[in-house]
């Protein structure tokens, strides 16, 4: 196909799931321990 | 906005705002880059027709394709995210979840380019005691509000310079996490020199990850990390951190090593690494002064650059191997990285992680130590100066002028508030050198994610 999107965490949704603040202190390379 | 790049064979096209990622062909990645740039779709419509030698219906059906995924919020996503940026630092104000305890502020080993003046910070040789020490703890219980995990390094100078007083802090913690519902995670950064089997009994059981320091080939290593006689510490550390390493089994570990103008090739101290039987890397670029001898040249960036896409492809290599190997800034979990909050907020330096002096003062982070004017407070009274908090508290992403129009910012977050204040005199400056090679990195690391996905 001319286009393949890959399964990717969405940010807009991370707005109303996240912000626990659980992660680890490193960020893009951090992982949600939410 | 939207991001295009080609690499590793692959047409990518970033979605910033989602945090979407697309691989497309040749004629989309086209058509998506022109209407980013403002093309009309006639314009587009005849480019694409003469350039690929197709017809009017491909041309529709791949706007169609652009067309639902930016109606389902996966291409072209507005940036909605600037009220929030002080969200996340406001909703947790005056909670603390990371300690970087200074545990000693001498070194056995005399590293030429150390950003910690050899493990004294510009002041004078000191060891922390257990009673400051345990009240560091006690602090950040106090003040951790209803987070859980709570993370403790021990840093130095040295830290296994003063290793009796980690062990009975360890003790401590462990004694006390129980009846506050907390999970302390304690990491240690070590130059090796002081490893025996006391050490790696002790680490491997209650260190969740240890950070030991190599810098890749034995004569990049012994150029800067010598002793005070000179003397390089590449024979004497080596068989230690192996030893460490093979006893850890799955437990976290990092060798961290350093790239300075003396080894912009960092690609073969990888190689050196692995040849070792490390596993788990994270080199980094030296951060220092423009003038100082170390410090990266234009000409080593392009070097550095081409050597970080030579890095992706050795992974991908050995990952169809099955001989895989962690890099650290290559580590990116597109179903499973941080929220929004935590891209825009950044790593937390000044409100929720601080750093720790061996008499107790609060520093903003590790880097700001011995920098007077940063100091924060101390464990006993708390923080006092808030001019100084309010000032890294107000740091985000959106607090920067320079990196509103950047792809990257909320990967970086806004970058490291040290290196900016390093290079431009202001927590909320830029850090380009730093800028350029994260962009350089996060490109990278999404096209191995991709292609490891895709294989």
């Amino acid at each position: 196909k001319h286009i393949q999107t890959l399964d990717t965490r969405n940010l807009c949704e991370s707005a109303k799931n996240g912000g626990c603040g659980e992660c680890q202190t490193s960020i893009a390379n951090q992982q949600c321990e939410n | 906005m939207i991001h295009c790049y080609k690499l590793g064979n692959l047409d990518i096209v970033l979605d910033i705002c989602s945090g979407s990622v697309h691989v497309v062909d040749d004629m989309a990645y086209d058509m998506i880059d022109m209407l980013d740039k403002g093309k009309s779709r006639d314009e587009i419509s005849s480019y694409i027709i003469d350039t690929y030698n197709t017809n009017k219906e491909e041309v529709k059906e791949c706007f169609d394709a652009i067309d639902e995924l930016t109606e389902q919020g996966k291409l072209f996503t507005p940036d909605t995210f600037a009220p929030m940026a002080g969200e996340l630092k406001a909703r947790t104000s005056g909670v603390v979840k990371a300690l970087c305890l200074h545990v000693a502020h001498v070194c056995n080993l005399n590293c030429s380019y150390c950003f910690a003046s050899q493990g004294k910070y510009n002041g004078d040789r000191a060891i922390m005691s257990f009673e400051v020490g345990k009240r560091a703890l006690d602090f950040l219980i106090e003040n951790s509000g209803n987070r859980r995990n709570l993370e403790v390094d021990f840093f130095g100078g040295e830290p296994l310079m003063n290793f009796d007083v980690v062990k009975q802090l360890v003790a401590y913690a462990r004694q006390i996490e129980k009846e506050h519902n907390k999970n302390f995670r304690f990491t240690l950064t070590t130059n090796g020199m002081l490893i025996d089997d006391d050490v790696i009994e002790f680490a491997n059981k209650e260190m969740h990850n240890v950070v030991l320091s190599l810098d890749g080939r034995k004569e990049i290593h012994d150029r800067f990390r010598v002793d005070y006689n000179g003397k390089g510490s590449f024979d004497r550390i080596v068989p230690k951190f192996q030893k460490l390493v093979k006893a850890r089994g799955d437990k976290g570990y990092y060798m961290r090593g350093t790239f300075t103008h003396a080894n912009p090739d960092f690609l073969e101290d990888i190689k050196t690494m692995l040849d070792l039987g490390f596993t788990e890397l994270s080199m980094e670029p030296v951060v220092c002064a423009d003038d100082d001898p170390s410090a990266l040249t234009e000409s080593d960036i392009e070097i550095v650059s081409k050597q970080y896409e030579e890095l992706a492809s050795l992974m991908l290599e050995r990952h169809k191997m099955g001989k895989p190997f962690t890099f650290y800034h290559y580590m990116i979990d597109l179903k499973g990285g941080p929220c929004i909050y935590k891209r825009i907020s950044g790593c937390g330096s000044g409100t929720e992680y601080m750093a720790v002096t061996p008499w107790g003062d609060l520093y903003p982070c590790h880097q700001f130590v011995g920098d007077e004017k940063f100091k924060l407070g101390d464990i006993w009274t708390g923080v006092t100066n808030t001019s100084v908090r309010d000032d890294f508290a107000s740091c985000n992403v959106y607090a920067r002028e320079e990196c509103k129009d950047c792809w990257a910012k909320l990967y970086c977050s806004g970058g490291c508030a040290a290196n900016a204040y390093h290079s431009t005199g202001s927590v909320k400056g830029v850090y380009k050198k730093g800028c350029e090679l994260f962009r350089k990195r996060m490109e990278c690391a999404i096209m191995l994610e991709i292609a490891k996905q895709m294989n």
